[in-house]
């Protein structure tokens, strides 16, 4: 019996793919022909995928250029994408293998199908596609462990994001920081995720004592994180705290805008959010207040 | 690198070590207790199994995929996990037909969104926990409010669109946390405005201001007086049984009278009500029978030299048995405490042993409103109508609902007979519960149902990794027959 798994979703459109801790959700628009064609080649793709990682797993939970460069092209995009990092601040290309994976899956998908958009979300971390005039409409969770919109974002054609990732301490990944969830938007979906993972770090009240921290090794033995600190739990913060520490994760994130690492992001703490983004022209919408008495229950 | 205790799991070529109580990074595998077990979120009750057993270890996993082993009416497919029709008037995530009996049922699964929710809270305790209708505290926020005094045992009335959604958002999270760790039965502290602080948590004891209550009373003073009269009779020549509501007296209550005890020339504080039944002995409290006091001497007034004589003997007990002294009169009729006779000592325990342990119980309440109707329904009145019929069973992560009379689903449910972990929720606030419809295949056409969207329930078990939990051999079976809209 193959390991990874391939089926559809109950709704019969969107395809889903696993294997081991990667979970994808893959979905294509165009015609049919090409749709089947898309799904196939996504398919094919994905079996391999997972081993070529691990086969190289031991080099990419350490820093980048410590050991030299990987030779799986998922694996050289998870160093490029966290390069522009170090050796400022730890990171290992772990940062943004959910992103590259999405993105490869992607690729193959457009590579192979003429599209008229699509996205492939790993677990958050979402790649997308769009052919001329197209958009998505793109939903933020305030807490990843949690299905529920908070705000929602279009991206068009037009606007160079083909990147979204959303990192946070309640999310499946360990963080350094303290944010429930920090979604960015940037150019592919690898750079999103690092990012993401970094402006989450960077949300933190460090010595709070509301703030629970355990080393990654007591966790997870082999965690690319080590002996750090990752956060556990988070104890209710007044809205000085929440201010501060969504603010030190602000001003990281504005130092990335003008490298191009960045071009947007949504910080989420505890009820409060803050929006960064340059040029671009994001519609950021909340939906907590709209058809909330026709909506729910 | 590995821990001695870590475990490695071989399911995925990333080889995670996965230490003991942890999940390996797919989040889907586990280490519990040294044994790699498999996890999954959308949790499918087992019939066959005993509770406990929650896990589907990882060797067993031909038979976790068999669509054989799993058939028909021995497999039920909760809400918990399965999603919400949020914010579409969409078909519900699930509708699964599984056949019982030769008949095609429907279970309609769901994870509903309940702004209307609450958790009305019974805590079993005599102690004074705070004036009626004062509002009730987590974390400083209003939660919710004190309600009526039930026998032995004080209400609390928590949650509510009001706190939930109708204040501040502070007090909206609070409050939604509050029910969320009470759903899941989990401990909560709750504070009572001009009150006890309380730590309660579903089917266990609470604890008031610090003390963990065990027993609920075995009846209010006069009662207690009632039951024990006889025992007493000849032991002792009077009784006082102090508690916070009605404090009784022997030689004056009608059983001792009955009995034919003396008059003891004793003389209470309080309010006499009817002969030997005294209110208000003192104030409310957390001590003696739920009153403030600690030494129950302070609750009588001298004796009666008329009636009472030197080396009369006196008992004084709370309603629970837990706090007592035996004191017999000098030459001045002044009351001196001395060591429990052994007669009287059975006799407390007596008082103990029929107090019922302590508990405190949630019962989550809920209403289905129109969205998550139309998950099931093209024409949402027609299910509850059917509800209300009988055609339809509802139920709540495979546990059985109790269904308000009157118009909508309004339902309550007991926490403890769901799967652990049931609830979730929206940041809205809001509740996310689990919620089945269950009902005859043809009905659910009749009412309008997406029979397209109907899936069999092999092919969610052979499909989709689950979670499977043992249902709870208390509960009924939620496929057992329902009535049939077909003429008898």
């Amino acid at each position: 019996m193959p390991r990874a798994q391939v089926r559809f979703l109950p709704d019969g459109r969107r395809l889903y793919l696993q294997d081991g801790p990667i979970d994808l959700i893959v979905e294509a628009f165009g015609s049919p022909d090409q749709m089947r064609i898309a799904y196939r080649s996504a398919s094919e793709r994905f079996v391999d995928v997972l081993d070529e990682l691990c086969r190289e797993l031991s080099l990419l939970r350490r820093e980048p250029s410590v050991e030299g460069r990987p030779i799986g092209i998922v694996a050289q995009r998870m160093v490029d994408a966290v390069t522009p990092y170090w050796p400022s601040t730890f990171i290992t290309p772990m940062a943004a293998v959910a992103g590259a994976v999405a993105e490869e899956v992607l690729y193959t998908m457009t590579s192979a199908a003429a599209l008229e958009k699509a996205y492939v979300n790993d677990g958050g971390d979402i790649a997308i596609h769009l052919g001329d005039g197209q958009q998505f409409v793109v939903g933020m969770v305030e807490r990843p462990d949690r299905p529920s919109l908070f705000g929602t974002g279009t991206i068009a054609a037009d606007q160079p994001v083909r990147g979204i990732a959303t990192s946070g301490w309640r999310g499946r990944s360990f963080s350094l920081g303290i944010a429930d969830a920090v979604t960015v938007l940037a150019d592919t979906a690898a750079v999103a995720d690092a990012a993401a993972t970094m402006i989450a770090n960077a949300v933190d009240l460090p010595g709070h004592p509301g703030v629970k921290r355990v080393r990654a090794c007591d966790l997870a033995s082999d965690n690319d994180l080590g002996e750090r600190l990752v956060t556990q739990h988070v104890a209710p913060l007044v809205d000085d705290e929440v201010a501060a520490a969504l603010s030190a994760g602000e001003e990281f994130a504005r130092s990335l805008l003008p490298r191009g690492l960045i071009r947007a992001a949504a910080l989420h703490l505890q009820g409060q959010t803050r929006l960064v983004s340059d040029t671009l022209q994001l519609e950021m919408a909340p939906v907590l207040s709209t058809k909330r008495g026709l909506v729910h229950a | 690198m590995p821990d001695d205790d870590a475990i490695r799991c071989d399911a995925c070529p990333v080889l995670c070590y996965i230490k003991p109580g942890r999940l390996g990074s797919c989040d889907r595998y586990g280490n519990q207790d040294g044994k790699l077990v498999r996890i999954e979120p959308h949790v499918v009750l087992d019939r066959a199994k005993s509770r406990g057993e929650t896990l589907v270890p990882f060797l067993e996993r031909d038979r976790e995929w068999d669509g054989n082993i799993v058939s028909g009416q021995e497999t039920f497919v909760t809400a918990i996990g399965a999603g919400t029709t949020y914010p579409d008037y969409k078909p519900a995530p699930f509708i699964i037909s599984s056949e019982v009996k030769g008949v095609d049922m429907v279970t309609v699964v769901t994870e509903g969104i309940f702004s209307y929710c609450g958790v009305k809270l019974k805590i079993d305790t005599d102690r004074f926990l705070g004036p009626e209708q004062n509002t009730v505290r987590a974390q400083g926020e209003a939660v919710g409010h004190v309600t009526t005094s039930e026998y032995g045992s004080q209400m609390l009335s928590l949650g509510g669109v009001r706190h939930l959604t109708g204040g501040s958002r502070h007090e909206g999270t609070v409050t939604c946390q509050t029910l969320l760790d009470l759903c899941n039965e989990k401990s909560v502290e709750l504070a009572v405005d001009d009150g006890a602080t309380v730590v309660v948590q579903a089917g266990k004891a609470p604890i008031v201001d610090g003390v963990f209550e065990e027993r609920m009373r075995v009846g209010c003073g006069s009662a207690t007086i009632g039951m024990f009269a006889k025992q007493w009779f000849g032991q002792v020549d009077e009784v006082v049984v102090v508690d916070d509501h009605i404090t009784g007296v022997l030689s004056e209550h009608q059983a001792g009278k009955l009995l034919g005890v003396p008059e003891t020339g004793i003389k209470m504080k309080g309010r006499r009500s009817t002969p030997g039944r005294y209110f208000k002995v003192a104030e409310p409290g957390t001590a003696w029978g739920g009153t403030n006091i600690d030494d129950p001497l302070t609750i009588l007034a001298p004796f009666d030299s008329k009636g009472a004589w030197p080396g009369l003997r006196l008992l004084m007990v709370s309603t629970t048995g837990e706090h007592s002294a035996y004191f017999e009169l000098d030459e001045t009729l002044q009351p001196v405490e001395r060591e429990l006779p052994t007669a009287l000592k059975q006799s407390v325990a007596r008082i103990q042993e029929n107090c019922e342990p302590a508990m405190c119980t949630a019962l989550f309440m809920g209403g289905a409103g129109g969205s998550l109707r139309a998950g099931v329904t093209e024409n949402p009145v027609r299910l509850t109508r059917s509800v209300r019929d009988a055609l339809t069973r509802v139920t709540c992560g495979g546990a059985p609902v109790y269904l308000w009379p009157g118009g909508g689903i309004t339902f309550m449910v007991d926490v403890t007979r769901m799967p652990e972990n049931a609830f979730g929720y929206v940041p809205t606030p809001a509740l996310v519960a689990p919620i089945e419809f269950t009902l005859k295949l043809h009905d659910y056409a009749d009412l309008g149902g997406y029979v397209d969207h109907v899936r069999s329930l092999a092919s969610i078990n052979a499909g989709e990794g689950r979670r499977r939990v043992s249902a709870r051999q208390d509960n009924p079976w939620p496929l057992a027959p329902t009535k049939t809209s077909e003429a008898p």
